[in-house]
């Protein structure tokens, strides 16, 4: 079965989702990333979706369910990109993704996480790459 | 009257079968000439329903068309399945109710994001849902 690839990106885990996600993905994905958060002792979780059309309340609660679990392995969900299409249905949809921190794009998402990496004085801040 | 300038059926059967739904419904929504929040309040509308015909309807089919009525086009699905039925459509239609594994976002959220909605269900003799969207 396709899986999508999860990338590490100093304190963090980098996922872009470019197909159009079916269920068994969906939930695979989920799986994958609580995984790989442990694995890699990751701080934050980065998911581009600007590559996605649509987002239904399956993915959105894909996207719900990742935040909340990384929440409780320590580490931060930040969504990235979304179209705004897709924010204008999402909520007449009814899905406001209240527990899923959003920004425009990878570089402020990647920002977001820092800035908490930052806060708490993480050791594993020094050797950042940029 | 509209008229129908295009037609497709497509079966429900598996979660692969709801991407298919997406696909065909955006290739349609081009062709009716959709703008880009239209064609994704569709799709999405699509997803939902589609789903729905099998967590609850146990499977079906959706029949979509092209429609043009008086220089205006639009996009129809209609999504219908033999399955159990809604017994209380009013609550059925309500967000947050569910008798499955999911949000209970669907038929609701399919209905705000069209501008004609339909149902037509009876318990025992499946369920009928029809949306449009117009240009």
């Amino acid at each position: 079965m396709d899986r999508i690839p999860i990338l590490k990106f100093g304190d963090a885990l980098l996922v872009t989702i470019q197909v159009d996600m079916h269920d068994r993905l969906a939930t695979a994905l989920e799986e994958d990333l609580t995984g790989k958060i442990v694995s890699a002792s990751a701080k934050g979780v980065l998911i581009d979706i600007s590559a996605l059309e649509i987002v239904d309340s399956f993915i959105g609660r894909m996207l719900d369910n990742i935040a909340a679990v990384s929440r409780i392995l320590d580490a931060d969900t930040v969504v990235v990109g979304m179209r705004p299409a897709v924010a204008i249905t999402l909520v007449e949809l009814g899905l406001s993704l209240s527990g899923v921190k959003t920004a425009l794009n990878v570089e402020r998402g990647m920002a977001m996480i820092q800035q908490r990496l930052d806060a708490s004085g993480s050791k594993h801040g020094d050797d950042d790459e940029e | 009257m509209a008229t129908t300038t295009r037609s497709e059926r497509l079966d429900i059967r598996s979660s692969d079968d709801v991407v298919r739904v997406r696909q065909i419904t955006r290739t349609l929504a081009l062709e009716a000439g959709l703008g880009l929040v239209d064609q994704t309040k569709i799709i999405t509308a699509a997803s939902e329903l589609a789903r729905n015909v099998i967590d609850y309807g146990g499977g079906g089919q959706v029949l979509l068309d092209v429609l043009e009525n008086a220089g205006r086009r639009g996009l129809r699905l209609c999504f219908e399945d033999k399955g159990p039925g809604i017994a209380d459509i009013e609550a059925a239609l309500k967000d947050g109710f569910t008798t499955g594994k999911g949000m209970g976002l669907g038929l609701g959220g399919a209905k705000r994001l069209s501008n004609e909605f339909a149902i037509v269900s009876k318990p025992g003799a499946g369920t009928k849902v029809t949306i449009a969207r117009w240009k």
